[in-house]
């Protein structure tokens, strides 16, 4: 904005004749223009306005950003897969251009090529679901260095020692939510995680498997009352994101029953199960391994208050970096290459880092494909299906316009599937289900949904306020081309992305929270880091400067509820 | 001197007695963050917390030094564009010594992406002895909290941590912990030659389990240990020097340990091939996990070690060491030393940072040489530029990662200086581009 004799001079972009998809605004595929300016989406200016630029976009497709709800892009974890797998990045070296750094892609990609990546597929934002508290510094810097895209990272809670005291001694539920409001305002976070609620915890006490009713053998607190008690704090302090649960038993044949009770276990609030499709294995057939994703689907459908992303495999090499250092450990043995690495953090969480390779002539690896589509497939409602592989974990986020393919285009699909391994197949309902996902299904599931999910009211839409996060698509029969190469893409009104290459760099926001609690828990605390921890209360606290400093973005806090 | 820099500080700004908490101390990889520091005119105090490293790198006054080109004083802004000539002009630059906060890192990666630079840390040598064991075939660590509370036998392998003042205080001899660990119940075994374990003494005077051996000879007796957990026999009295019946009855406290722990520090561990000890106790603490817990903890991180290792490695992919010539991070950590590719001459210029100590110092070559560290350094040759830069933590805030790799700290500004920062320098180079 410029202001010219008192006047203000707005600068104006045009986005003439799209077809624009905006399921916030029930638009389904209508020719619209769309204004910009100075960064946000507005009405139709006067026609007076001098509009400074036009980009004419007949036949062309046009959404807002894409935003990936759950991928693993900061903090140690990633890290260490970086650092453990050199052979993962020779195969996708990226040079330097004039503008934009080196760097390297595939499973555990630099922070930067990161950022690229995602906005050359039109995303905008991408949020970390796994930050430990005790590593939230570590994450926050690597998302600071991951261009262009907004991002933000949920605080991983249930298996750190504080809590697990806490419910030990029956604090009461005030006292514990003070303590997640306080976790969120020191770290920095948009949300609450829970991984293996306190089956991290149970490891450090060589416990190996922890059923939801079963209980720490220190602490005497089982997996149901924590998740209990964090819903409950999530609700009480407003959160917009409802709990993100990692639930137990991952990739445990039989999860599938773990699962169902999950779903009741929080009785009627609101609740996110991630990566499902690693949450819903039966044990039936020769092998012991079957299908769950009808249950769980007619779960989901029926329970309005839980919504899931699925965390999709993908044939191919990755590596799996998870919070769950107890089933981590008990995956290892699968580990290819064969190398791997657990480790126990500051009484507070652990980490898991095992690279893994999904084989279509695997019959475990070829129905968890299925599983995973199967999912996608039943579940009725896309405002609560998120579309994830949960990278790297089920296969990079550079997948995504595959799995989109897969999701709308039900020949493709079943070409597919008729090359993967035999048995799975057969025991999949895959090839009959006809449903094939619309444009509108998907801008719903990667745009409309996670907006909403998390709170982001002008994100995640085209209507005026919001921020002119915007993805142009050239329509393609093949909807893998379409969604890999966005003719253009906008971060905040800017054009960053032009024929699916990086035009212009710069710094996304970082979103965050600052829900109200009672101050008076940091006694408590400060007693406890005192006596138990290794580091000062005060420098655990991630101040605004440090995620600002470097010129590396903004902090944007987002309203709670 | 030191008067004139206080003049000089006195001029610009208004001097106050302040005392500051939770001041997190950069001079070793431990990172003790309950540090309480006066500042009384500008001169520091520990008057909390402090320890041998934390007095010398606190309190120390610097002899005043200011800018250089080719042993001429100059303006800050004469020595930056001198550097950026030299930069211009170099194919293949090697920026080493990299002791820098998180901000300088950040700015050393994007430095060596524009010139096409070799990177290397001045502790590249122990960095890599883990980076190696980590591509192998992975490992299994903990972190200081959880050996605080957790840890009931911990084995010193190869090292007594004395390097790192504040470790038993912190972590062995705790006061407080969690689970009723006692701490005369916890067994210490130590494993090495020339060890100090007199600080692994409890308070009761029972001595820790010595077990003397060559630093080559470590990884020996840890696999005969391994072999001995697994059930299998050793067929000769002794290994190493240590009888068999000795390592029969460690292989069996470990088994029933709750929590055991291996401390090594790779710097410590210089011997050749010293990954494959390291290797060694990754793989027991491994097997060990099948029947209870165990971890390994590396102890290192000094001048920034761990962090421009991380930094590194989100940056472009790779840990230390890398080359950017080709336009793209190449990855070869041997290849890559400071030693090597001086001795090779496969870098045509060098650039030091060195902000934290002045022990290691830049190595002398005959190719341009730009030097940036403590403004006290000690120098055996005339570098073509040097410039005395700040201290991350006294001088300027900034951030740092631990030795554990996995908790970094904020760092406090304690003082006013005279002095750029590394990441100041940096970005000005990376202007004129």
């Amino acid at each position: 904005m410029k202001l010219l004799n008192g006047i203000r001079n707005y600068m104006y972009i045009k986005l003439k004749n799209g077809i624009v998809y905006d399921p916030v605004h029930g638009i389904n595929g209508e020719k619209r223009d769309i204004y910009i300016r100075d960064g946000l989406i507005t009405r139709k200016p006067p026609s007076n306005v001098r509009i400074n630029k036009t980009y004419d976009m007949k036949d062309k497709i046009i959404m807002s950003g894409a935003i990936d709800i759950h991928t693993h892009i900061g903090g140690g974890k990633v890290n260490i897969a970086r650092m453990m797998l050199p052979e993962d990045h020779e195969k996708d070296l990226i040079s330097k251009t004039p503008l934009t750094r080196s760097g390297c892609g595939n499973a555990a990609p630099s922070t930067i090529t990161t950022g690229y990546r995602y906005a050359e597929m039109g995303y905008t934002a991408c949020f970390e679901p796994a930050m430990l508290p005790a590593n939230a510094r570590q994450a926050h810097m690597e998302m600071a260095d991951t261009p262009i895209v907004d991002k933000g990272a949920y605080a991983m809670l249930g298996s750190d020692d504080f809590l697990l005291r806490m419910l030990a001694k029956k604090n009461d539920q005030a006292a514990i939510s003070d303590y997640v409001g306080w976790i969120i305002n020191a770290t920095q976070a948009l949300g609450i995680k829970v991984v293996n609620p306190g089956g991290i915890n149970a490891f450090k006490f060589n416990q190996r498997k922890l059923e939801l009713d079963e209980l720490n053998k220190h602490y005497g607190v089982s997996p149901r009352d924590i998740l209990k008690a964090l819903t409950r704090a999530v609700t009480e302090l407003g959160i917009p994101h409802p709990l993100h649960v990692h639930g137990c038993n991952l990739g445990v044949p039989g999860n599938l029953k773990t699962t169902l009770d999950t779903i009741h276990a929080v009785e009627g609030m609101r609740m996110h199960l991630t990566h499902i499709q690693f949450h819903s294995y039966g044990l039936e057939g020769d092998r012991k391994f079957s299908s769950g994703a009808a249950e769980i689907a007619e779960a989901v459908n029926k329970n309005p208050n839980i919504s899931i992303d699925v965390g999709q495999i993908l044939f191919g090499q990755t590596v799996t970096t998870s919070g769950d250092s107890m089933l981590q450990y008990a995956g290892h043995w699968h580990a290819h290459p064969k190398k791997w690495v657990i480790m126990d953090i500051e009484c507070d969480a652990g980490c898991g880092v095992i690279p893994f390779k999904y084989r279509d002539e695997s019959f475990v690896n070829a129905l968890q494909w299925c599983i995973g589509l199967e999912i996608f497939l039943l579940i009725d409602d896309p405002w609560r299906v998120f579309l994830t592989t949960d990278h790297p974990n089920g296969a990079p986020f550079t997948s995504y316009p595959h799995l989109i393919r897969l999701l709308m285009d039900r020949s493709f699909r079943n070409d597919i599937l008729s090359t993967i391994n035999k048995d799975a197949a057969t025991h999949s309902v895959l090839s009959t289900i006809d449903r094939e996902y619309s444009l509108y299904d998907i801008a719903t599931m990667t745009r409309a949904a996670p907006a909403k999910s998390l709170g982001l009211k002008n994100r995640g839409h085209l209507g005026s306020g919001a921020v002119a996060d915007i993805t142009v698509y050239n329509n393609n029969k093949n909807k893998e081309k379409m969604f890999s190469k966005p003719e253009y893409v906008f971060k905040d009104g800017e054009l960053v992305v032009h024929k699916g290459k990086i035009i212009k760099v710069k710094n996304g926001v970082t979103h965050t929270l600052r829900p109200e609690f009672d101050k008076s828990i940091e006694k408590t605390l400060g007693s406890y880091f005192k006596k138990y921890q290794t580091v000062s209360l005060e420098n655990f606290k991630i101040d605004d400067d440090e995620i600002v400093e470097h010129g590396n973005g903004k902090i944007v806090v987002q309203p709670c509820m | 001197m030191i008067n004139n820099r206080k003049r000089i500080l006195k001029k610009k700004i208004k001097i106050v007695n302040t005392t500051i908490r939770d001041v997190t101390c950069p001079f070793c990889g431990l990172l003790c963050d309950d540090l309480v520091i006066e500042n009384k005119e500008e001169e520091l105090k520990i008057l909390k917390n402090g320890c041998s490293k934390a007095i010398m790198g606190f309190e120390k006054q610097a002899p005043e030094n200011s800018p250089k080109v080719a042993s001429n004083e100059v303006t800050l802004e004469d020595a930056i564009d001198k550097i950026f000539q030299i930069l211009k002009k170099s194919q293949t630059p090697l920026i080493s010594g990299l002791g820098t906060d998180v901000a300088g890192m950040r700015s050393v990666m994007n430095l060596a992406d524009k010139t096409g630079a070799v990177l290397d840390h001045m502790h590249g040598d122990a960095l890599t002895r883990n980076n190696l064991v980590l591509q192998d075939l992975g490992w299994i660590m903990t972190t200081m909290s959880e050996i605080k509370n957790r840890a009931d036998l911990i084995i010193f392998a190869g090292t007594n941590a004395t390097k790192y003042p504040r470790f038993y205080e912190r972590v062995i001899w705790n006061k407080h912990s969690m689970f009723s660990r006692q701490k005369n119940k916890l067994k210490l075994i130590y494993i090495g030659e020339k060890l100090n374990t007199k600080l692994g003494i409890n308070s009761n005077g029972e001595k820790p389990n010595i077990l003397n051996c060559k630093t080559e000879q470590i990884g020996e007796i840890i696999s005969s240990l391994h072999a001995l957990i697994t059930g299998a026999t050793i067929d000769v009295n002794e290994v190493a020097g240590i009888k068999t019946k000795k390592l029969e009855v460690l292989a069996t406290q470990m088994k029933s340990a709750k929590y055991g722990v291996i401390i090594w520090s790779p710097a410590d561990l210089d011997i050749p091939h010293a990954e494959l000890t390291i290797q060694s106790f990754c793989e027991v603490v491994k097997y060990l996990t099948r029947i209870t817990r165990f971890a390994g903890f590396s102890l290192g991180g000094d001048d920034a070690s761990t962090t421009s290792n991380n930094v590194c490695a989100w940056q472009s992919g790779y840990p230390l060491r890398i080359n950017f010539n080709k336009g793209f991070p190449d990855y070869s950590p041997h290849h890559y030393s400071t030693h090597n590719v001086l001795k090779n001459k496969e870098v045509d210029s060098l650039m030091w940072i060195s902000s934290f100590s002045t022990t290691v110092k830049p190595p002398r070559a005959s190719i341009p040489s730009i030097v940036l560290a403590k403004p006290d350094i000690k120098l055996n040759f005339k570098p073509d530029v040097f410039i005395p830069v700040a201290t991350p933590g006294v001088d300027h805030t900034g951030q740092l990662f631990r030795t554990d790799n996995v908790v970094s700290l904020p760092l406090k500004k304690v003082r006013k200086s005279l002095y750029p920062s590394v990441d100041y320098i940096l970005n000005e180079i990376i202007k004129r581009y």
